[in-house]
């Protein structure tokens, strides 16, 4: 029997949400065509009732996470380097395969997108010491001002580069403590779908990182309302989009960082491994106390 | 305040009649024109709007002056001097504009006395705080500021901090010069150009300011400030011209203000409301933890956005604490701010006060238990005695709202568990205290504090190398220190 006669096992490709990988309560899917539009795969297509179920989980999750060790979460962050770099050939097939530019193309972005994980992973237990500091007030006081995690963060990825968007976006906020609800490139969501399976490897508490498929527009009202998130990061946003998410977060003065970067900025290094990616998704705490004997 | 059958006790410190009339600082005479222009370019100059407002002093119902409302043509007016006064003041080179924040620090030293009776006249607050607090620490504001101007290069690693443009920046009435300060000076400091709205309450220090802009020769245009009320406020956000908003000021018109700016690509930083927790545990220094709870609520009136309004006791010590607190109140002098023993001033308008009552009325009548103190009030300005409220459940008003004003609410816990869960119960997040003598406690406690500024065993301590900014909704972008430059500098890579 040759090889080709052996039917494919395919992969049902679900949300990610709570460290479970459940499909989308609405029963909805969406088809994924490659480049010649013939069908790939079904994803789900998530609603808001999954947004909100994303929610409640990353934040049920969200003081475990800040309460690691910095030097945990380092570890945490390098193991789902690990695990990427592991699926690198599945992430590049799925990425070529809707994405234009080819699969070498493909490989480059999935190797930057494990290198970025990396520095993230890095930067967990130094970020405080760069963002925060002493602070010489006139008076007998020990006062200093530490970086603290904000709590639950929506992350919007970009249409384009959709995995290394993706990360690029994820790793400053759970670096900071943060946990995550993610809605992927709409474009091109298989490295979203995929992505939960790293998650799911990598120590990465449940609840800490929920994944969405799913139609953006659907679910950026519903996000930016939502009165239990406490800041947003998005890329790739048309003004509409950015208004609607801004309009949205005065409800509950949540923090939305909008990021205009695109193409060759996703790989620029000194941009995009700064620790003032890190900056918009922590609150600044100064702590003062008396000083005498 | 009409006084209450509650509060008949006599003062167990009673000073007799020890503490008469005492006129601080001694002979300062300021002189107060009988109406302001706006500030523009570096000139002032009468409204196109012809239209002016009452300034009245708050502790005698007396008008001081009138002072400009500014129209949407006096707002585009200041904002062009703005927008052209930029290319010039940003390219000038760093050390000199340190120079002329120096400059304005030093003015403010020199003329603090005025300043400060000035600020006490316009706004009600007690003359030992505007000469100690208010004023020193505006013209800290400046010298800390000026300082970095040339700095800014070795701040943030790998990034590179340009200035934003023109910065529009209301403030409160609060603190009405150190407001200014706290956003004129990292503004400038950055290379920025502002445009200033004082509250219409306040307007007098902010355009004495003006006059030290003049007398240090800074360029015209840099700063221009704009009195008035909201519509003033409104138009100056709205102008297309505006690249920040800075607003401190309550919740509710900050979310109004982030909703009229969505989507315009205007940078926005809030300071806004607060219902702060100041937490006693059974083994905290009663005593300082006492004067803690004091400086924390009646500083300033309670006109503080981080005020210490909900104080939890921990039930071993409450009635202690209540005791102690009873004394400490009972010896607060409330009446003429102009005199150096007063601790509480006048309520800062017959509008705020009007809330004020409103809210001890909701604590009455859902069912806490009122004091205030004995004191006597003065019988013309507006006063409010120092109040507290005890069996405070969280579900009430008072505990939840921020009132703006000397009312206290005291509940009490069991466990420091209870405490931190009672205390983050809020979507404010501005300060909180804590007060133990236990090292660990005090840090557990402090890092899970959901505040942007938590006070150990002390409150309402500031300074201008300490950043200030609330967490949730108490606003975001920090004011002060190195991470309060963030608000007025874009990062470049």
């Amino acid at each position: 029997m040759s090889t080709t006669d052996r039917l494919a096992v395919l992969k049902t490709y679900k949300l990610f949400i709570n460290g479970a990988f459940p499909r989308t309560e609405s029963g909805r899917t969406l088809l994924v065509e490659d480049k010649k539009g013939n069908p790939l795969a079904h994803l789900c297509h998530a609603s808001r009732k999954d947004l909100r179920n994303s929610v409640v989980a990353a934040r049920k999750a969200a003081p475990g996470w800040a309460k690691r060790s910095a030097y945990n979460r380092t570890q945490i962050l390098y193991r789902m380097a690990e695990m990427l770099e592991g699926k690198s050939e599945e992430f590049a097939a799925a990425i070529a395969s809707t994405v234009p530019g080819g699969k070498s193309r493909a490989s480059k972005e999935v190797a930057a997108a494990v290198d970025r994980l990396v520095a993230f992973a890095g930067w967990a237990d130094k970020f405080g010491q760069v963002l925060g500091c002493n602070n010489p007030v006139a008076a007998p006081f020990y006062n200093f001002t530490i970086a603290e995690p904000m709590g639950v963060v929506c992350v919007v990825a970009p249409a384009e580069e959709p995995l290394l968007g993706l990360i690029s976006l994820l790793a400053p906020v759970i670096c900071a403590g943060n946990t995550a609800v993610v809605v992927g490139s709409t474009e091109h969501p298989l490295a979203t779908a995929i992505l939960g399976e790293v998650c799911a490897t990598s120590d990465v508490p449940a609840g800490v990182i929920n994944l969405l498929t799913g139609l953006r527009p659907e679910l950026l009202e519903v996000m930016a309302g939502h009165r239990d998130v406490d800041g947003i990061s998005a890329a790739g946003c048309a003004k509409a989009e950015r208004t609607t998410l801004e309009l949205g977060a005065a409800e509950n003065l949540k923090r939305v960082t909008v990021d205009s970067s695109k193409g060759k900025d996703w790989y620029d290094l000194q941009k995009m491994n700064s620790p003032y990616r890190i900056q918009p998704f922590v609150e600044m705490k100064t702590i003062w106390h008396p000083s005498g004997a | 305040m009409s006084p209450s059958p509650k509060t008949a006790s006599k003062p167990e410190l009673d000073f007799g009649n020890a503490w008469e009339y005492a006129a601080a600082p001694e002979g300062t005479k300021v002189s107060i024109e009988p109406k302001y222009g706006l500030f523009v370019n570096g000139e002032f100059c009468a409204p196109r709007s012809k239209r002016y407002m009452d300034s009245i002093n708050p502790a005698t119902e007396e008008v001081l002056s009138k002072v400009a409302i500014a129209n949407q043509a006096d707002v585009d007016k200041a904002v062009a001097a703005a927008k052209a006064a930029f290319p010039k003041w940003k390219r000038l080179k760093p050390s000199e504009r340190a120079k002329y924040l120096f400059r304005i620090a030093r003015r403010i030293q020199e003329r603090a006395r005025e300043l400060a009776v000035l600020e006490t006249l316009d706004g009600g607050k007690p003359i030992k705080e505007s000469r100690d607090v208010d004023i020193p620490e505006a013209a800290k504001h400046f010298f800390y500021h000026a300082g970095w101007a040339d700095k800014l290069d070795y701040v943030f690693p790998g990034r590179k901090g340009t200035p934003i443009g023109v910065c529009a920046q209301i403030i409160p009435w609060n603190f009405p010069l150190l407001m200014a300060a706290w956003k004129i000076a990292p503004a400038l400091a950055c290379g920025n150009t502002v445009v200033l709205k004082p509250a219409e309450t306040t307007s007098l220090t902010a355009l004495r300011l003006a006059e030290i802009f003049q007398e240090v020769g800074l360029p015209p245009g840099v700063v221009n400030i704009v009195t008035g009320a909201g519509n003033t406020g409104a138009a100056l956000a709205a102008h297309k011209d505006v690249k920040k908003l800075a607003f401190t000021g309550s919740t509710g018109v900050g979310k109004e203000l982030a909703r009229n700016l969505a989507g315009s690509g205007k940078r926005l930083t809030l300071e806004l409301g607060g219902k702060s927790p100041n937490i006693i545990f059974e083994d905290a220094s009663i005593d300082q933890a006492v004067d803690g709870v004091v400086q924390g609520i009646y500083f300033n009136q309670g006109h503080v956005c981080c005020a210490g309004s909900r104080l939890f006791v921990q039930e071993g010590v409450m009635d202690e604490v209540l005791a102690r607190l009873k004394v400490r109140i009972e010896s607060l002098r409330v009446g003429d701010p102009l005199d150096k023993n007063t601790d509480l001033g006048a309520i800062n308008s017959i509008g705020q006060l009007a809330t004020i009552k409103r809210y001890i009325e909701a604590g009455n009548s859902e069912g806490a238990q009122m004091f205030q103190s004995a004191a006597k009030l003065p019988k013309h300005g507006y006063w409010c005695k120092p109040t507290w409220f005890t069996d405070v459940q969280p579900s009430h008003t008072i505990a939840r709202e921020e009132i703006f004003g000397p009312v206290l609410s005291v509940m009490s816990f069991r466990t420091p568990e209870e405490a931190l869960m009672r205390a983050n119960n809020t979507p404010y997040g501005l300060a909180a205290g804590v007060w133990t003598d236990k090292g660990s406690k005090i840090f557990e406690i402090a890092s899970r504090l959901k505040a942007g500024v938590v006070w150990c065993n002390s409150y309402n301590r500031f300074d201008a190398a300490s950043p200030f900014g609330g967490f949730k909704q108490s606003g975001f972008g920090r004011e002060g220190g190195r991470q309060g430059l963030l608000s007025y500098l874009e990062l470049k890579s």
